[in-house]
């Protein structure tokens, strides 16, 4: 997020700032292993999560954003905790205690607490106008081990229409975008992609709009449809309904611009 | 038909620690999979094989290369198998055995990811490419897209870097 989709990442945190939430960088974090780290070799999948978790401060919440750094680092505080082999070997890697009251959560969890009617009064720029379909991508599905932890189904619909935007009903919103396929065989991703955007197409969207980083950009490279329609970040959506000016830097790193139909919309100049 | 593995089932339930002897082959896995139609054998049949002890057919297969660990079979699973977990182990002892992988450019990828990040710490999105490609002796395609994020300044060409470097390396040192 930091390099290949740092719209979604300044859209977030301007979002954020403007409901008086301040997000905190955490200092030196790495990376979480990705999908790859577990492919290959599960401890040091664990090791790469557990660091993140070592360094993170005790007392305030870890907020990811990401929704596959979410599951790998939830899913490796859940099984140190249930694992006292494995609160040994964090306490032998980082030379402290394993925490199992730090709290990993997505964004998604603070959102889900807000009155989304007292934030559509606050809000500066309505998003009328703006029809779309919710591209959740594999983020809400997850391992059997995590299926009674609450869930956040259509809460990017729910959201965005009390902001005033219109949320279509399609049947492509949790299909998997191809993650590392993309690059290691795109030739069988490219008829995924081309079938997920024409049908939010046919749906009669302007836009797809996503909470991960990584599916919007297969949505992008992947495409090759003659027609396509522009995929938005679910933050940069979010910060212009809070009536942000920063949407200039953000939206020229789209490969698909997204100025034309938002200018036509009216919501941004 | 080969010999076939009695232990297989029990190796690989210890290594993903999930129980997929619950599996009664309904095929839901499969029919939600989106990547099914590329895979030799689909998540039912790998979990199939490995309860009858098809070691080898399994080891060898494709599927769990291509599975990319979206997690839509083990939502769906009505016996909670944890499939995803099972093609780690799959994939996982196939290196361990040194086994000719079926789909090699998946873990040169994943290779050229964890390269980077043992030296940074963090994923040099450019450099995996470049790498990727090099160990592909495939430089020429995705050039335009390349060149596209890089004017689009989604590709940073400066590396983004963990302070505490040796803490990162010592993980992948006993890691082997």
């Amino acid at each position: 997020m930091k390099t290949s989709a740092k719209e979604n990442n300044e859209s977030l945190k301007e979002f954020f700032n403007k409901i008086g939430i301040k997000l905190v960088e955490l200092t030196d974090w790495s990376c979480c292993g990705s999908s790859s780290a577990h492919c290959v070799d599960t401890d040091l999948a664990l090791d790469l999560a557990s660091r993140n978790l070592a360094i993170a401060p005790p007392d305030k919440p870890l907020l990811v954003s990401c929704p596959s750094c979410t599951l790998r680092l939830k899913q490796a505080h859940l099984h140190i905790s249930e694992d006292e082999n494995l609160q040994k070997r964090f306490k032998d890697k980082w030379g402290k205690s394993f925490n199992p009251d730090l709290k990993v959560i997505h964004y998604f969890e603070l959102l889900e607490e807000m009155d989304f009617s007292k934030l559509a009064k606050e809000i500066k720029k309505p998003l009328t106008g703006l029809k779309f379909v919710p591209y959740y991508g594999c983020m809400l599905a997850r391992p059997p081990e995590m299926r009674h932890a609450k869930n956040y189904h259509n809460l990017l619909e729910n959201m965005l229409a009390a902001l005033g935007a219109t949320p279509l009903d399609w049947g492509s919103g949790s299909r998997c975008c191809g993650t590392f396929l993309s690059v290691a065989k795109p030739e069988a991703i490219t008829p995924i992609i081309n079938e997920i955007i024409q049908n939010g197409i046919n749906t009669g969207a302007d836009c797809l709009i996503t909470a991960c980083s990584m599916c919007q950009l297969n949505l992008e490279i992947r495409c090759d449809l003659k027609h396509q329609i522009p995929t938005l970040h679910f933050s940069e959506v979010l910060s212009l309904a809070m009536g942000t000016n920063k949407y200039k830097r953000w939206f020229p790193r789209h490969l698909v611009d997204p100025t034309p139909l938002l200018t036509r919309l009216g919501l941004i100049p | 038909m080969k010999a076939c593995d009695p232990n297989f089932a029990r190796e690989i339930m210890e290594k993903s620690k999930t129980s997929l002897t619950r599996c009664f082959s309904c095929m839901t896995c499969s029919s939600g999979c989106q990547f099914q139609h590329i895979m030799d054998v689909k998540p039912h049949a790998i979990i199939r094989m490995v309860q009858t002890g098809f070691r080898e057919e399994a080891l060898s297969a494709s599927g769990p290369w291509l599975c990319v660990g979206c997690n839509t079979c083990s939502t769906n699973c009505p016996n909670a198998i944890d499939i995803p977990a099972v093609m780690d182990a799959i994939r996982q002892t196939a290196i361990v055995e040194k086994r000719k992988i079926p789909e090699p450019n998946v873990l040169n990828f994943h290779n050229a990811v964890l390269n980077s990040i043992k030296r940074y710490g963090r994923t040099h999105k450019i450099e995996i490419m470049m790498r990727y490609k090099l160990i592909q002796r495939d430089l020429f395609s995705d050039m335009d897209i390349g060149l596209r994020m890089l004017a689009k300044r989604k590709l940073d060409l400066r590396a983004s870097k963990v302070k505490e470097l040796p803490e990162i390396k010592k993980l992948f040192n006993k890691a082997g």
